[in-house]
């Protein structure tokens, strides 16, 4: 496979046509949907086409067959790097760089390690589902929102894969104004406030990142030229940062990541965003742009200021953070009455976990940490889509409002255990290999926060478990529940995979394991030394 | 090179100028021909477009070619990149005035020539190295924006707006006069090199007369950029005068007082810096705070973008307090992608305007997508780059970046501005979002009028300019290759007197400090 994928050269375009084609896509969308538009007026006389007018026509079902194509060219075709990618290394592959505003240094470079890999896998992956999903229940301006779909896609992804901080910026944002658009129009009652709350949480710390981006630019500047510079490895690799410069600089970047994960106490855009926004919103929010924060401090926030990062006292208040968070979350999520409110906050006690990983600097922890981005990713995204599905039909997300429904929609009590069961963590899924892996790993490290960390486990099964039972199990006792008609063969369509994929990562993950090696190993090695090195050299004497 | 001492090359060196002016003035007469009309009106307008093109043809042949050392005006790509900008935005307002006028019901065949007036007087703005040419500049200028801002007789605002414009404008350039006298009185030169060069011989910078006709000279230019403790006008006067000519007010006009600005900031007084630096600083950070936050209360487009104008007047400050020839630069390259941007949202807002007076508050524009679609992701464009957002907003992040850059870049890195610049712009946000979201989140009330299309030359100037936000966004190199060339001439020769005491700035210190790499170096060269 590996071999015919070289023979046409795949390696050298593959990145950028992944980011190519959604902007592509998404410019025909909307020039069809425009000229759509004008048809209709000129039809009816005035440009009267108000949203409750417009059903589900024709018209709207050309954009979703369409950005269905699409993604599922994409997905194919990202499919070529788990086979091209070589996991024996650490060094960047499938890279492509290309200069685009030389006087200022800002190139184009792309290029992936095992941990962008996977994420670029999960997020092609969820697209297409996401696409599947929103298939009924997008009845509005349905081209303008599968154009932004698309237009977010290159912005998550250009994140990955971008080694020009520079252009890692300029993708940080870019995705952030599609989503606004997607939780503001197509979202629930509150969906301005909370769609206004994500772009302002998200741009502040962003601007702050920027400023930092633009001081380490300049600081490796070549100094004949003073052309500033912003390859990644150049920074890593050259910046010289005075130790109270890199506190302030790790708090920007810090500041950037830890809204977006979002760690406690910057989750409160979360759970707003998360209710309000529409299914395949909420999906896209859990399984991949919360994983770019996460990302964010694997690839640049810790690996840049590893002194400021691995300070002992500041690396003790994330971890502590963290640590809240993973309860926090999971307590909150005990006593919400709206399902979709009790996933979002699931998701902030999820990350948690991440933070813990990433942050405990064990090789084992931080592939731990990975593979719970990962299996978050699936599980959270099931368990948005089984909501949105059960939405669609009753109209409510109360979970008072549903009981003893698993006689009546047998397939959907079926996959939303499954998919809660994973979400907990069971062995035998996807999402017991991750946490196992960050507890092990930060037990070697901090013992005192991975046991604190272990009994939350116990909260989650509470949470999912109690919740599932009032949904599915109690008694069937409300009359409009009686003639719910159960999942179609879209809709099963749509879970097959997830399932498929959390069965086969709780079986088998070494596949991904090995690719991510790699990566968490260079990670770990990376900032232990620096550290090592910059504390030894600070620190008169290096005494610690 | 030109040696301004000769006639015939110093006539060289203000050809673009002439040939406005006498258009002006040719106009002028053509205009008085006639009665008042619609057509003549328009007739008059597209002659008047003419000329600045005309203008701008001259211009952009110049970039590049020549350059001088002496005389009361300078021969530097700084100066022909600033009317490259000022031209570009009297084409649009010309451009937009005559439809506007139209609409509005406006008659006057003049108020195009005022337009060229004072272009005229911004071009030697642009270009003036001499306290004299300076004043000329200023006075010419602003007096064709009093009369232009009052054109709408019929609107009482647009009366009210002109009076306060006028007698702040007036105050103001006394403030202005005052302190060019004293600089005289402690220097003894007009011109701004000598100046520069005198406060080094003759040891003034911490002589009082010189420091008092500085901070004269601040509040005089504070007025003019409506720079906050002295914006009160701008939101009055945007308000009431007619749209084209409010738009060229909050871009044009403003490129044209910051021109002048930087260029005696930096050829005047780099060796008060310390002095100015603090002062400049404080202005500010009140312009971006008190700008964008008010900002966030108005409901009338044409206040809301009154108040954003403030806001990027402190953004430019900034860029000022840099200090630097990249500050010059970034300024530059800032005024290009701000004019555009201004010139596209007030295009869209003069197509929505209801008949009358041309007013347009939010509730206008409620679900605008649903029956304008092109206008309302053209407004967004506008709106994301003047919120400086990448990609969406193009060239307004680079412009941002641009003096971010440079404010970092300076021998006295300007961290505290940077932040506050960022920590203002998400304030920013909150209005700019607000005009997408009421575009495109609200339900277009029941019964409200559909608007018209764009249609003539107003479209022309929607699509442009959203073309050109969006292109320079993708592909800036070659307009960055320009604004990196337009840097004002700095006669002085930066000794090491000059060189301030170690302060850190802001925050944080700099590893390896780094001087401010040469800045002639490039000067007169073309990309």
């Amino acid at each position: 496979m590996a071999a015919l994928l070289n023979s046409i050269g795949y390696d050298g375009w593959i990145l950028p046509a992944l980011l190519l084609l959604p902007l592509l896509g998404a410019a025909v969308l909307w020039m069809h949907g425009a000229t759509g538009t004008r048809r209709d007026a000129r039809v009816t006389g005035a440009a009267l086409v108000t949203p409750a007018d417009e059903v589900l026509s024709g018209r709207a079902a050309w954009p979703r067959m369409a950005a269905l194509i699409i993604f599922g060219l994409e997905f194919v075709l990202s499919l070529g790097l788990w086979f091209t990618f070589d996991p024996a290394t650490s060094a960047w592959q499938s890279r492509f760089q290309m200069p685009w505003i030389p006087v200022w240094g800002v190139t184009v470079d792309l290029g992936i390690d095992g941990i962008a890999l996977m994420m670029v896998l999960l997020t092609t992956f969820i697209m297409v589902l996401a696409v599947a999903g929103s298939w009924t229940s997008i009845r509005q301006k349905a081209h303008a929102y599968y154009a932004l779909l698309m237009v977010l896609t290159t912005g998550m992804l250009g994140v990955f894969v971008a080694l020009d901080v520079f252009l890692f910026y300029v993708m940080w944002e870019v995705m952030l104004v599609p989503m606004y658009f997607i939780i503001g129009i197509w979202g629930g009652q509150r969906r301005i406030y909370a769609s206004l709350k994500f772009f302002l949480y998200t741009m502040i710390g962003g601007l702050l990142m920027l400023v930092g981006i633009v001081y380490l630019g300049l600081n490796v500047a070549d100094p004949v030229t003073g052309i500033p510079n912003f390859s990644y490895d150049v920074i890593l690799q050259q910046a010289n940062v005075p130790h109270s410069a890199a506190l302030w600089l790790f708090g920007a970047f810090f500041l950037a990541f830890a809204v977006k994960v979002p760690m406690f106490p910057f989750h409160t855009w979360l759970p707003d965003a998360h209710v309000e926004a529409p299914t395949a919103g909420s999906v896209i929010l859990a399984s991949v742009m919360l994983k770019l924060g996460a990302f964010g401090f694997l690839r640049l926030a810790v690996p840049f200021f590893p002194t400021a990062a691995m300070d002992d006292t500041i690396r003790m208040i994330i971890l502590v953070l963290a640590v809240i968070g993973i309860v926090y979350g999971a307590l909150l999520s005990l006593v919400q009455p709206d399902f979709k409110k009790l996933v979002a906050y699931s998701s902030v006690s999820h990350l948690g976990f991440v933070m813990l990983g990433i942050f405990a600097l064990t090789v084992q922890s931080v592939q731990g940490a990975v593979m719970v981005m990962i299996s978050h990713g699936i599980s959270t995204g099931a368990l948005f889509f089984l909501i949105g599905m059960v939405y669609e039909r009753r109209h409510t997300r109360e979970i008072a409002a549903y009981g003893g429904i698993a006689r009546v929609i047998p397939l959907f009590a079926t996959l939303l255990v499954i998919v809660a069961l994973s979400s907990i963590g069971v062995p035998g899924t996807n999402g017991f290999i991750g946490e196992f892996l960050v507890l092990i790993g930060a037990f070697r490290t901090y013992p005192m926060l991975a046991v604190i960390a272990t009994t939350v486990v116990i909260l989650a099964a509470a949470y999912l478990l109690w919740a599932v039972q009032r949904i599915i199990f109690n008694p069937l006792d409300k009359p409009e529940n009686e003639h719910i008609p159960d999942l179609n063969r879209r809709e099963l369509l749509v879970m097959a995979p997830l399932i498929a994929a959390i069965i086969w990562m709780g079986v088998y993950p070494a596949p991904i394991l090995r690719r991510t090696e790699a990566a968490a190993e260079r990670f770990v090695r990376l900032v232990e030394t620096r550290s090592a090195v910059d504390q030894a050299t600070t620190v008169p004497g290096g005494a610690r | 090179m030109l040696d301004l001492s000769l006639p015939l090359h110093l006539t060289i060196a203000v050809v673009p100028e002439l040939i406005v002016m006498v258009g002006a003035m040719l106009l002028l007469l053509w205009a008085a021909w006639r009665p008042e009309s619609a057509a003549h009106q328009r007739a008059v307008g597209i002659a008047a477009i003419g000329v600045a093109v005309l203008g701008l043809v001259a211009v952009s042949y110049y970039v590049g070619r020549f350059e001088a050392t002496d005389g009361a005006i300078a021969v530097d790509n700084f100066r022909w990149l600033m009317s490259i900008v000022i031209l570009i935005g009297t084409i649009a307002t010309i451009a937009l005035g005559i439809e506007d006028n139209e609409r509005v019901g406006i008659h006057f065949a003049e108020s195009h020539v005022l337009v060229l007036l004072a272009s005229s007087g911004m071009m030697l703005l642009a270009g003036a190295r001499d306290l004299m040419m300076i004043f000329l500049g200023i006075e010419l200028m602003s007096i064709a924006m009093y009369a232009l801002a009052g054109m709408n007789r019929r609107n009482p605002r647009s009366a009210e707006g002109a009076l306060k414009y006028f007698l702040l404008g007036a105050f103001s350039t006394a403030f202005m006069l005052y302190g060019m006298a004293l600089i005289y009185g402690a220097t003894g030169s007009v011109r701004l090199a000598e100046i520069g060069e005198r406060v080094l011989t003759m040891n003034l910078v911490a002589s009082p007369i010189f420091l008092i006709g500085i901070a004269m000279l601040l509040v005089g230019f504070g007025f003019k950029v409506s720079s906050v403790p002295f914006h009160m006008y701008a939101p009055d006067v945007y308000e009431g005068a007619p749209t084209a000519i409010t738009a060229y007010m909050a871009a044009t006009v403003k490129a044209a007082a910051f021109a002048a600005f930087i260029r005696i900031w930096l050829e005047a007084f780099p060796l008060a810096a310390d002095a100015w630096r603090p002062a400049v600083a404080v202005l500010a950070i009140a312009t971006m705070i008190i700008g964008n936050a008010v900002g966030l209360a108005q409901r009338n487009l044409k206040r809301l973008l009154a108040y954003s104008s403030i806001g990027h007047a402190g953004y430019l400050l900034v860029a000022i307090a840099a200090g630097t020839s990249q500050g010059a630069s970034a300024m530059v390259f800032y005024l290009l992608a701000y004019t555009i941007a201004t010139f596209g949202a007030f295009a869209v807002i003069s197509m929505l305007g209801r008949p009358g007076d041309g007013r347009v508050t939010t509730d206008d524009i409620s679900g605008l997508w649903h029956v304008q679609p092109s206008m309302a992701i053209a407004m967004s464009i506008f709106m994301l780059a003047l919120l400086g957002f990448p990609f969406f907003g193009g060239a307004g992040f680079l412009a941002k970046w641009y003096i971010i850059k440079a404010a970092l870049e300076a021998a006295e890195p300007q961290t505290m501005l940077v932040v506050v610049m960022a920590i203002t712009s998400v304030i920013a946000a909150g209005y700019y979002l607000y005009v997408v979201m009421v575009m495109f989140m609200r339900v277009r009330p029941e019964g409200s009028v559909v608007p018209a299309g764009a249609t003539g030359m107003t479209r022309a100037i929607i699509v442009v300019a959203a073309a050109l936000t969006i292109g320079i966004g993708l592909v800036p190199d070659l307009i960055i290759r320009y604004a990196n060339i337009a840097r004002p001439r700095i006669a002085v020769p930066r000794t090491a007197a000059m060189i301030p005491p170690v302060a850190p700035g802001g925050a944080f210190g700099r590893a390896t400090p780094r001087g401010d790499p040469a800045p002639d170096a490039s000067v007169g060269r073309a990309p």
